[in-house]
């Protein structure tokens, strides 16, 4: 106790640094890790991943799950969750491919289609979590399940895509200047990157946008720190609230989107347990369930980290499926005893152990 | 009259029994026969009860076995446990690879039940330590068995799905020769009558909900939150290896993959459904249990009415819904001040007719 007191008034007089709050500390660490582990697997493994169109593989294979985790993180923000985001992809992957096939639809129909299905399940879950004051977990459990359900109802045979322009749509590519590798021939292939990588990146953007400066974002905060004082402080909490999951419901339409253009098939089996990579992206991203703590660029780096794993631990030889669920549920596992250490020390002050600019409860204003 | 009715809205128990209520109201008009209980003679030539109620009290069994331990959790942890199905698939496969290296006896089957419970208590006090020592939220403390359980499973069972087979095995699973009703709703009320008599005998399903409702008041008192969250974990796992073991008595086999498939959110449910607050606080056992067989009752009643297997799961979702608005606090408070606007005014009216 002394020392800390002690300290705290040998560091008056100078200039102290603003202290980093949970959420930027999570986030920071996270990013470090991923960065980490990637140069470590680049040089231990090598190979695969020193080509740049394997590091692009991870977002054109996981695009849809980084906005279904966008979505989330502002659920989870929010002090909720939402458990539905892989039915819903999967319900919006069959109606389109069956209203492009069947139904004679277009490009702009389906994109709508999509939109409104996703549109139908944020209404329902925002209608019933923030109005009718339902707990969000059965909510979206019931939505998963209407979902899913849905989804062999609308077809039970997998089914895929064959029209002209949506397949020309799927096929778009771009490409990254700069960026490729040798092919065993010695021809120089660019790295191209699909759609839905650009879409999943706008969202990421929008979404890191709508948290850090409007006021809905704010609110989400502040909502999810403390929900009662944030009704005294005159935001309206439920609006909120009711925002945040339509949001996430929406979100969750345009993954179903995207999805469907990296593969082109409709099928019930398809984002299986992607909500639940989804909340593991999040956690890892140092988004807390908790509510209040936070960012979507943690959730980009979260959800890169956990496929990162995967990777290395395919590359190292252990290719058994079952391998990758115990390693990923080890990464979990430490990131979560983390982050509890983490805020327990933050909160309980243990100043003296920890380095000055950890120290919270000094928020002196700089002086410059 | 009025009271009655502030009464039946205020008691926890009264959707749920309503919804159950109702379903069998439903399936009564739609088949008067539905419910009819036949005795038949099954394969080994024991005189056995069948129909329509047996099979939904059977089936939810291992449900209502989770529910019981998932109650304690949600209720003292505010939090859900979604590991439950991959520990109990884990049990499961210790259960079955006991019992194959050894001929099944008696003693052998106790022991690999033994074992089994020691090892689901294990792995669920791991996720115990996580939520009450290291006060992760419960849902993400149980993320980790949920995504790496199945895969323990395998690696027990050696990637594959092996079978065991012994009359022992069909007697828990099936019947017991001589008594007509299923063994696993016998298991299924002696569970419920011994935790019962726990929670009677004891302080602990009021040390539960007083750590659920406020842990500094509860740490103030001399009651350990972190004491009775492992306490609730310790029992929840016995119910999980109680369930998988169960489950692979039935199908005498154990498959890490599909050994009570989305059962976690099928336990959840049914403890919503009773009207318990997955915020944690005061919960009631019977409540879950009840939801348990609304949930099996519903699947029964969608297979009677021939919707595909795979579509039952958006019917039930709808019902779901339909359940929990009608349990939400908002509407019931709603319904409650139409009731007494309506009761209110009829005197005044009376009052006015009998003035003029």
């Amino acid at each position: 106790m002394k020392k800390g007191k002690d300290l705290i008034i040998e560091n008056r007089g100078k200039k102290p640094r603003e202290p980093i709050s949970n959420t930027n500390l999570l986030m920071t660490i996270t990013i470090c890790t991923f960065i980490g582990m990637y140069l470590l697997a680049m040089f231990v493994w090598g190979g695969g991943f020193l080509n740049p169109q394997q590091f692009l593989d991870l977002f054109n294979n996981n695009a849809f799950l980084l906005i279904i985790a966008c979505g989330l993180t502002m659920v989870m923000i929010s002090g909720g969750i939402d458990i539905s985001g892989g039915g819903v992809t999967a319900l919006v992957t069959m109606a389109c491919v069956v209203y492009l096939e069947d139904h004679g639809g277009t490009v702009i129909g389906s994109l709508l289609l999509a939109l409104g299905i996703g549109l139908f399940f944020g209404l329902l879950h925002g209608i019933l979590v923030a109005y009718l004051e339902i707990q969000p977990f059965i909510v979206t459990l019931a939505g998963m399940f209407f979902a899913r359900g849905m989804v062999t109802i609308v077809s039970i045979a997998p089914r895929t895509a064959t029209h002209e322009a949506f397949l020309n749509l799927k096929q778009m590519r771009i490409t990254i200047p700069g960026m490729g590798y040798y092919g065993k021939t010695g021809i120089f292939i660019p790295a191209q990157i699909e759609l839905g990588v650009v879409i999943a990146l706008i969202v990421v953007i929008a979404v890191a946008i709508i948290l850090k400066w409007t006021r809905f974002g704010r609110n989400l905060y502040a909502v999810g720190g403390n929900s009662h004082s944030a009704l005294t402080l005159g935001i309206n909490v439920k609006r909120t609230k009711f925002y945040a999951y339509l949001l996430a419901g929406i979100l969750s339409g345009i993954a179903g989107y995207v999805y469907l253009l990296h593969t082109g098939a409709g099928d019930a089996a398809n984002a299986t347990q992607a909500e639940m990579q989804a909340i593991a992206s999040n956690i890892i991203g140092g988004t807390l369930l908790t509510g209040g703590v936070g960012n979507v660029i943690g959730t980009l780096f979260g959800m890169l980290s956990l496929k990162t794993i995967t990777n290395i631990v395919i590359a190292s030889g252990l290719t058994k499926p079952y391998y990758q669920s115990i390693t990923t549920g080890l990464m979990l596992c430490f990131f979560i005893l983390l982050q509890s250490v983490i805020l327990a020390v933050r909160e309980k002050g243990a100043i003296g152990l920890l380095p000055e600019w950890l120290r919270p409860g000094k928020k002196d204003n700089k002086q410059s | 009259m009025g009271s009655l009715f502030k009464k039946m809205a205020r008691s926890q128990l009264a959707i749920p029994l309503f919804a159950l209520f109702l379903l069998v109201v439903f399936n009564l008009i739609r088949d008067p026969e539905f419910f009819s209980i036949t005795i038949a003679t099954n394969n080994d030539g024991n005189a056995v009860l069948s129909g329509n109620l047996i099979s939904i009290l059977n089936g939810a069994s291992a449900i209502a076995i989770l529910s019981i331990g998932m109650t304690l959790i949600t209720s003292s942890c505010k939090g859900q446990d979604i590991s439950v199905a991959a520990v109990a698939a884990i049990a499961g496969s210790v259960f079955v690879s006991v019992l194959r290296a050894n001929e099944i006896t008696i003693p052998v089957f106790l022991l690999a039940f033994l074992l089994s419970c020691v090892v689901s208590v294990l792995f669920s006090l791991f996720n115990g330590v996580l939520v009450a020592v290291f006060k992760i939220q419960p849902m993400i403390a149980t993320l980790i068995l949920f995504s790496a359980g199945r895969s323990i499973a395998y690696w027990i069972n050696g990637g594959a799905t092996p079978t065991v087979s012994s009359p022992l095995l069909t007697s828990i699973g099936g019947f017991i020769p001589g008594i007509p009703i299923p063994t696993p709703i016998l298991i299924m009320v002696i569970f419920l009558i011994l935790i019962t008599l726990v929670l009677r005998f004891t302080n602990l399903g009021l040390y539960t909900q007083v750590v659920g409702i406020n842990e500094g008041t509860a740490h103030l008192n001399g009651i350990s939150p972190v004491w009775i969250k492992l306490i609730a974990f310790i029992i929840s796992g016995v119910c999980v290896a109680t369930a998988g073991c169960i489950t692979v008595c039935r199908i005498g086999l154990i498959n890490h993959e599909t050994l009570l498939l989305d059962a976690e959110m099928d336990v959840i449910l049914a403890v919503a459904i009773g009207g318990n607050a997955l915020s944690g606080g005061k919960f009631n056992l019977y409540g879950s249990v009840i939801g348990a067989y609304i949930i099996q009752a519903l699947t029964v009643t969608l297979y009677a009415m021939k919707v595909p297997s795979a579509a039952v799961k958006a019917y039930k979702a709808i019902v779901i819904i339909l359940i929990v608005v009608c349990s939400s606090p908002v509407v019931k408070d709603f319904v409650v001040r139409m009731y007494k606007k309506m009761f209110k005014k009829q005197p005044e009216k009376e009052v006015q007719a009998k003035a003029a």
